[in-house]
């Protein structure tokens, strides 16, 4: 029974077809190869969930020896349990839909069969991330959907921003895999192997274990721990790497709703959760996980309050709502937080795909001051962007409420020593989260529309192939939260118990009071967020631009996303260029190097050049200096 | 001589491979030069034959033994004990393969370019190729050393005939570079026959122990030979200039295989010859590479030209290549070793590459460049797997050359491992902005409407792009090779007992 192979390679072969026949043959019908592909890779997957499900069967199998050099030995290999289940449905699913609606929103590009080419080689290189049994082959598919990113980034490549991104981000989540790739070298070092399996049952016999790093003695857990990290950061775009993920937007809306909302991006959530057994063995490195986590939502929660782009804030909205994973996951709550990751998955997507709906009915218009009553033009994208709204804002009975609410309460009653502090500011990030997704709202189909004559009359709800995955997404916005109803309303939180077995759960210390309080909490911070938008967007429309106003230094600070770009370039980019130019080749090849290069024959010239000068030629001179020198030797005999 | 067994084969395998294209340069000395197209066709036959024939190295290699292979010995010059003595082991059959290779394209790649005096061209191309494979199979030291100095006429050559504008100064530059190295070597050599009463026989020479200080003078005599040629830092700036100069063969054979004689004379002679003095000199050699690695991406970061940009590039995935040998542990060596022949086909490619370019527009300002990508789509891919190769992206061949040389770096020194991979990221900035500014953004007037490459240019890259995914997805084809020559060699190297002398000494705790 080795039908899951089918999973991954399905995609794969269509990313083959499609690379070789499509620009010549396929073209406006590339997309039937990857749409057939993806859809039979969720139907195995749909197979494989129901058999783990009933049967509580784990697959752990080498398909063939990838590298072996001396000890070092490596499969490609193939590991499904309750955690990668998990993350196959929420890949194929998204991956699925995303792909019908961009049938739709991609008709008539010239480079149509590139773009599903890519979208399946995404989807291939997620699979094979998800589906490894060791830490070499997930490194294979990290680095695969970092590629496959910077080519739908960077898909509309005669654009100068569109290729700059594209560069940022790969160049960006370097600097973590570089982190990432140390901690697999550590681990081998360490276990011997780099198989999940025995990495994971011998992690306890290391518990106690300090290693000189570098010179310093540390923790070694701790260490592997915070390598791994590295590449989460990066991936996941927390701080400080978070930089490249609003650029990403450039690239095309589906590749925004797919890879930089609903899957790669949760990657890094993903590889924390997997080596749960190691992240667990080190107090430390939860704290590091769970601050940058809580911090990182703060942070871009607070810039998406102001910025005007539809995407960017989305896109900000999902750098915040992944720090909610990370703060998850760094209070030993790893199963809500890869709850919070599939609920996201959906009503994020959506978000990101009725954004790029109401692009298609603005021709490309990205800015929201320029919107505005679009309501009454596209119906089922109002809706469904309605709905995922109230789900991320955390409105009870949608899925982001669930999700949400089980990481603010494991947080608040766990043992991490910063639970209470990250629970306040989860709860904080809430109010700002229904905040700015409704100011997104209101700022779009509510009021008057604010463009040109020539946009209104363009204005039109999008074809069938894109409101379609927008409806069944919708679904899984409200929905997809209800197979994690907390005991507390009477659910049976099976989500939760689904992955206790790769995952375990923190029990939780508290009373029931203070579980109803700490729901109480974040319920009334997404109703406050929801109703102050509508009073800033709805009522009275001069509140934001007097604030704006009165604050001037905290808006521009926000507006200009704290400076952090700025400041790489200022302390890394240029730098580095300037050593490049100035001294690598201005002074050391050409002035150190070189001099003595070309120092070296000039000098022998000179050399010869004053030997030259004793071959005159007249006998008389020889004759001198033979007599000199015939001198000196009786000089010297005589003198002995 | 225990050391070597002979084999299967019914015929004298290396040295057809190495008089064959010789014997072919000779053909072409008899045809009349305005028959253009069939020197041209001579000499690609004469190549396709050489490879055609050095494949049962890779098919009857046996990858059980460490001896030497399909060898051959007869009596040269009985009076000074010099032998014609071939073969070859697990570390140097694929750099035989990789020779043949290589050949086929440079001759393929210069099929339109190459106009003037064409027939000492192909001549020159083919005298170089059987030197090379010479200098590989060799197994006497003076053998060895005439290949090794064979192969620099014809380059000398190629560089200051067909090369560039400032080609004269190049050619110097590169031959004198290598023949001061060359020389110093050449005292070791001769000083080596006297210790070890009377053979130049690199094996039993391999086999024998040498007193610690004269280990650690013949280390540095045959480390200017090697390191120049590698090139390591701070010997390398002979490289630019003669990447930058030599006609697109010229370069290819440079990079794909002339500079990896220095990586390999320092796994063929020094390691064995000098196990204390090499052991003993790793602080120093790692320090090097880690330098090169480093200065030579930083480097890239300002170049304006773009083979002098790939030419730096190689300084710094060179380094890479000297790490891991000088790791001295097993991921190390087979990481360096394979990487070897990574950046053979890489680099090698990409100097194919920037040739097609460079026929079309005759220019190699980066500036000049710019949305290439949609004149051209089919170079613009192949372009981009050169580039992931390069930056070693997992599933082409560069990402396993480089995870096993940081590994076995790491190993040997953390420092040196982590600031290995520094120079990754930096790799990724340098390779990813050249994609950007020669194939993105919007089109530049001087190659708008380019015609996408042909169908001889692709059949000159399509060998490559194989070879990067298949040692990417399948490297134990090839790692299978080394094992038992590689597990060989570091024994003896890690069998002798560390000596403590006060230089090591001084230089170890500088290091540290």
């Amino acid at each position: 029974m080795n039908n899951y192979l089918l999973i991954p390679f399905l995609p794969l072969a269509a990313f083959v077809v499609n690379i070789l026949f499509g620009r010549k043959y396929l073209r406006e019908n590339s997309h039937w190869v990857s749409i057939l592909a993806v859809a039979g890779s969720w139907l195995v997957t749909v197979m494989i969930l129901i058999n783990i499900i009933t049967e509580k069967k784990v697959i752990n199998e080498d398909l063939y020896s990838w590298i072996v050099s001396g000890e070092f030995k490596v499969s490609v290999g193939f590991l499904i349990d309750q955690l990668t289940a998990v993350m196959l449905v929420v890949v194929t699913t998204c991956s699925t839909l995303i792909h019908i609606y961009s049938v739709g929103y991609m008709h008539g590009d010239k480079g149509y069969y590139r773009f599903f080419a890519y979208l399946s080689l995404f989807t291939f290189c997620m699979l094979m991330l998800v589906m490894a049994n060791n830490f070499l082959q997930l490194y294979f598919g990290w680095e695969g959907v970092g590629l496959c990113s910077y080519f739908l980034i960077g898909y509309y490549f005669d654009k100068k921003s569109a290729s700059d991104a594209g560069k940022k981000a790969f160049i960006v989540n370097r600097f973590g895999d570089f982190g990432f790739g140390l901690g697999i070298i550590m681990i081998f070092l360490t276990f011997g192997t780099v198989y999940y399996e025995p990495v994971f049952s011998q992690a306890k016999g290391f518990a106690e274990q300090t290693i000189n790093f570098l010179g310093y003695d540390v923790h070694l857990m701790t260490l592997i721990a915070l390598l791994l990290f590295c590449g989460s950061i990066g991936k996941s775009a927390q701080m400080p790497l978070h930089v490249w993920l609003p650029d990403a937007m450039e690239g095309p809306t589906p590749v925004s709703a797919l890879i930089h909302a609903a899957t790669m991006v949760t990657a890094g959530v993903f590889l924390v959760a997997r080596c749960s057994p190691i992240f667990s063995l080190s107090e430390t490195a939860l704290i590091v996980v769970t601050l940058t986590g809580a911090i990182t939502s703060l942070f871009a929660a607070t810039i998406g309050l102001v910025q005007n782009d539809i995407k960017r804030i989305i896109a900000y909205s999902t750098i915040s709502q992944l720090g909610y994973m990370f703060l998850a996951a760094g209070v030993g709550a790893y199963s809500a937080g890869i709850f919070h990751l599939y609920t996201h998955a959906f009503f994020k997507a959506l978000l990101f795909l009725c954004a790029g709906s109401v692009m298609h009915a603005m021709a490309g218009e990205l800015d929201l001051q320029k919107m505005g009553g679009l309501k009454k033009y596209m119906p089922v994208t109002y809706w469904t962007m309605l709905i995922a709204s109230l789900s991320i804002a955390g409105v009870p009975g949608f899925a982001g409420f669930f999700s949400k609410d089980e990481i603010l309460w494991l947080a608040y009653s766990g043992s991490s020593p910063a639970g209470k502090f990250v629970w306040a500011i989860g709860t904080l990030v809430a109010f700002l989260t229904a905040f700015y997704s409704f100011r997104l709202i209101f700022l779009t189909f509510h009021g008057k529309f604010r463009g040109t004559h020539e946009q209104e009359h363009h204005l039109h709800e999008s074809p069938k192939a894109m409101t379609i995955p927008l409806v069944i997404l919708c679904f899984g916005a409200v929905a997809s939260g209800w197979v994690g109803i907390p005991h507390l309303l009477g659910g049976g939180a099976h989500f939760m118990e689904f992955l206790k077995p790769v995952l375990g759960h923190p029990e939780a210390q508290g009373t029931h009071a203070k579980e109803w309080m700490v729901m109480g909490f974040s319920v009334i911070a997404g109703f406050s967020g929801i109703g102050l938008a509508a009073l800033f967007y709805l009522v009275k429309t001069d509140i934001p631009v007097m604030l704006a106003q009165k604050f001037k230094a905290t808006h521009k600070i926000l507006w200009n996303k704290y400076y952090v770009d700025e400041l790489y370039s200022f302390i890394i980019v240029r730098p580095a260029i300037w050593t490049a130019k100035n001294i690598l080749i201005g002074i050391t090849d050409a002035k150190i190097i070189e001099a003595v290069v070309n120092g070296v024959p000039k000098g022998i010239g000179e050399l010869s050049r004053l030997m030259r000068k004793a071959q005159t030629g007249l006998l008389q001179h020889y004759a001198a200096i033979m007599a000199f020198g015939l001198l000196i030797i009786v000089a010297v005999m005589l003198l002995r | 001589m225990e050391q070597a067994i002979m084999n299967n084969l019914s015929f004298p395998i290396l040295s057809t491979l190495i008089f064959l294209p010789v014997a072919g340069a000779a053909l072409l000395l008899l045809i009349n030069r305005s028959n253009e197209n069939l020197i041209k066709w001579l000499s690609l036959i004469v190549s396709i034959a050489a490879f055609i024939i050095s494949i049962p190295l890779f098919t009857e290699f046996k990858k059980s033994t460490h001896l030497m292979q399909f060898t051959e010995r007869h009596a040269w010059i009985p009076s000074l004990n010099i032998n014609y003595h071939l073969g070859i082991d697990g570390i140097s059959v694929l750099f035989v393969l990789l020779s043949t290779l290589v050949t086929i394209l440079c001759v393929l790649i210069s099929w339109n370019s190459i106009k003037a005096k064409a027939k000492e061209f192909y001549i020159s191309i083919l005298i170089m190729e059987g030197a090379m494979i010479g200098v590989f199979c060799a197994l006497d030291f003076m053998l060895f050393y005439l290949f090794w100095e064979a192969m620099l006429i014809p380059m000398y050559l190629l560089i200051g005939v067909w090369g560039g504008p400032n080609r004269i100064y190049a050619a110097v530059k590169f031959f004198l570079f290598t023949l001061v190295g060359s020389v110093l070597m050449l005292v070791g050599i001769i000083v080596l026959y006297y210790q070890a009463g009377g053979t130049f026989d690199i094996l039993e020479l391999s086999a024998k122990t040498y007193p610690y200080k004269l280990q650690l003078w013949l280390f540095w005599a045959f480390f200017a030979a090697f390191a120049v040629k590698v090139p390591m830092f701070p010997v390398h700036t002979w490289l630019p200039d003669a990447h930058t100069e030599a006609p697109t063969a010229g370069s290819v054979i440079l990079a794909a295989v002339l500079i990896k004689m220095g990586a390999y004379g320092f796994i063929r002679f020094s390691l064995p010859l000098f196990p204390e003095a090499s052991k003993a000199m790793t602080p120093v050699m790692l320090a090097l590479s880690v330098i090169a690695i480093i200065y030579g991406a930083v480097i890239c970061l300002a170049q304006t030209d773009l083979k002098r940009l790939i030419a730096y590039s190689s300084v710094s995935h060179m380094g890479f290549v000297t790490l891991g040998i000088f790791a001295l542990n097993l991921q190390g060596m087979e990481g360096g070793i394979l990487q070897m022949i990574n950046h053979g086909i890489v680099t090698g490619a990409l100097f194919l590459s920037v040739g097609m370019i460079y026929d079309r527009t005759h220019t190699r300002q980066i500036a000049d460049y710019g949305g290439v990508a949609s004149a051209m789509p089919v170079y613009a891919s192949s372009f981009m797997i050169l580039t992931l190769a390069s930056i070693g992206l997992p599933a082409t061949n560069g990402f396993i050359g480089e995870f096993l040389i940081i590994l076995g770096g790491f190993k040997a020194s953390q420092w040196a491992g982590v600031l290995a991979a520094t120079g990754i990221i930096i790799g990724a900035g340098y390779m990813l902005w050249l994609y950007q500014r020669v194939f993105f953004m919007e089109t530049n007037q001087k190659v708008a409407g380019l015609a996408d490459i042909n169908l001889r240019e692709i059949i000159t890259l399509l060998p490559m792009i194989i070879l990067i995914f298949w040692i990417g997805v399948y490297p134990n084809a090839f790692l299978g090779f080394m094992h038992e020559s590689v597990k060989h060699l570091l024994e003896r190297v890690n069998s002798g007992s560390m000596p403590e002398a006060g230089v090591t000494k001084n230089i170890l705790e500088i290091i540290k």
